[in-house]
C-alpha cells in the first residue's frame, strides 16, 4: 500500500536500560495519528517484548514499522544465535535467558507468548547462527 | 479511587508527580514485568519492589499512570526523569508488597480479573 508511514529504529544490544525506546516512539506516533488506544497498546506491548528479547538474546538489531490505515506491521530483525526450537520457545514459562535478566523483571518465558497474544499475526523466521526475523501484524480498526 | 487516595492509604510520598486526580480502576503487584505485560487492564497502578527503568517503560506501554515502590525503595535520577517525561506519578511507601496490596484491596481497588 502506498500510503504507509515507514519508521526505522536501531536497537542497541549494549544497554538494557534503553530497551523499549523504539516501542515508546512508535506508541507516541500512533497516538498522534489518532489510532484506537487499545490497538496502540497491543502494538506497543508486542514490540516492547520483542525489543527486550533482541537485547537479551541477540545483542540488538533493528525494527522496521509500517503504519497503514487498517494495520501496523513490524519487522524486528537481529543477527543473534537464532532460536533452536521455536515451538518450545512459544511455551509459557520456557526461557533460556540468563539469571541476571530475571533480576531485571524479564526472562520468565513470557515474551513470545505475550507477543502472540497481543498481535493478529506473528511469524518467526530463524536460522541458527544467522539470526531471527520476527514479523508482527496488529489490526487497528475494529 | 484517584492517585491522591493511593498516596494517602499507603502513607506514601511522591517522588515524581503527574496528575494526582487521575482515576485508577485496578492494581497489579509484581516484580516480573512480563507478567504485568500479560495481565494488566486499563487504568492501573503498578506496585513493585523492582527499581529499574524497565518498570517505567512497562508502565508506559500499558498506559499506567502511577507506580508505587514498596519497602521505601527510591529509584535513581534516570528513572525519575523517564517517569517525568511520560507524565507517570512515582510513589514510595514504607509498606511491604503484601501489606501495600492488601491496603489498596481492602479500600476497594481490585486486581481487575476474577482469577
Amino acid at each position: 500500500m502506498s500510503n504507509a508511514i515507514h519508521l526505522h529504529y536501531d536497537v542497541s544490544g549494549e544497554d538494557f536500560t534503553r530497551a523499549g525506546e523504539a516501542s515508546g516512539q512508535v506508541k507516541k506516533t500512533l497516538k498522534k495519528l489518532g489510532y484506537d488506544p487499545d490497538a496502540i497498546r497491543r502494538v506497543a506491548i508486542a514490540m516492547y517484548e520483542a525489543e527486550i528479547n533482541m537485547v537479551i538474546h541477540a545483542n540488538g538489531g533493528y525494527c522496521d514499522v509500517d503504519i497503514y490505515s487498517d494495520r501496523v506491521e513490524v519487522l524486528l530483525a537481529d543477527h543473534g544465535p537464532g532460536i533452536p526450537d521455536v515451538e518450545k520457545a512459544m511455551q509459557e514459562g520456557f526461557s533460556t535467558a540468563p539469571d541476571n535478566v530475571r533480576t531485571l523483571g524479564f526472562g520468565a518465558g513470557m515474551g513470545l507468548p505475550n507477543i502472540k497474544k497481543y498481535t493478529d499475526d506473528m511469524r518467526i523466521e530463524t536460522t541458527l547462527g544467522v539470526g531471527t526475523n520476527l514479523y508482527l501484524t496488529v489490526m487497528v480498526n475494529s | 479511587m484517584v492517585i491522591r487516595d493511593i498516596l494517602e492509604i499507603l502513607e506514601g510520598e511522591t517522588i515524581c508527580e503527574g496528575d494526582l486526580d487521575q482515576e485508577i480502576k485496578t492494581a497489579c503487584g509484581s516484580d516480573m514485568m512480563s507478567d504485568v505485560l500479560a495481565f494488566v487492564k486499563d487504568q492501573s497502578v503498578l506496585l513493585t519492589g523492582l527499581v529499574n527503568p524497565q518498570v517505567v517503560r512497562t508502565a508506559e506501554m500499558m498506559d499506567m499512570a502511577c507506580i508505587v515502590f514498596v519497602r521505601g525503595k527510591i529509584p535513581d535520577d534516570s528513572i525519575i526523569r523517564l517517569a517525568e517525561s511520560r507524565g507517570i506519578t512515582l510513589i514510595k511507601t514504607r509498606f511491604r508488597m503484601f501489606t501495600a496490596c492488601g491496603l489498596l484491596y481492602s479500600n476497594g481497588l481490585s486486581g481487575g480479573t476474577k482469577v
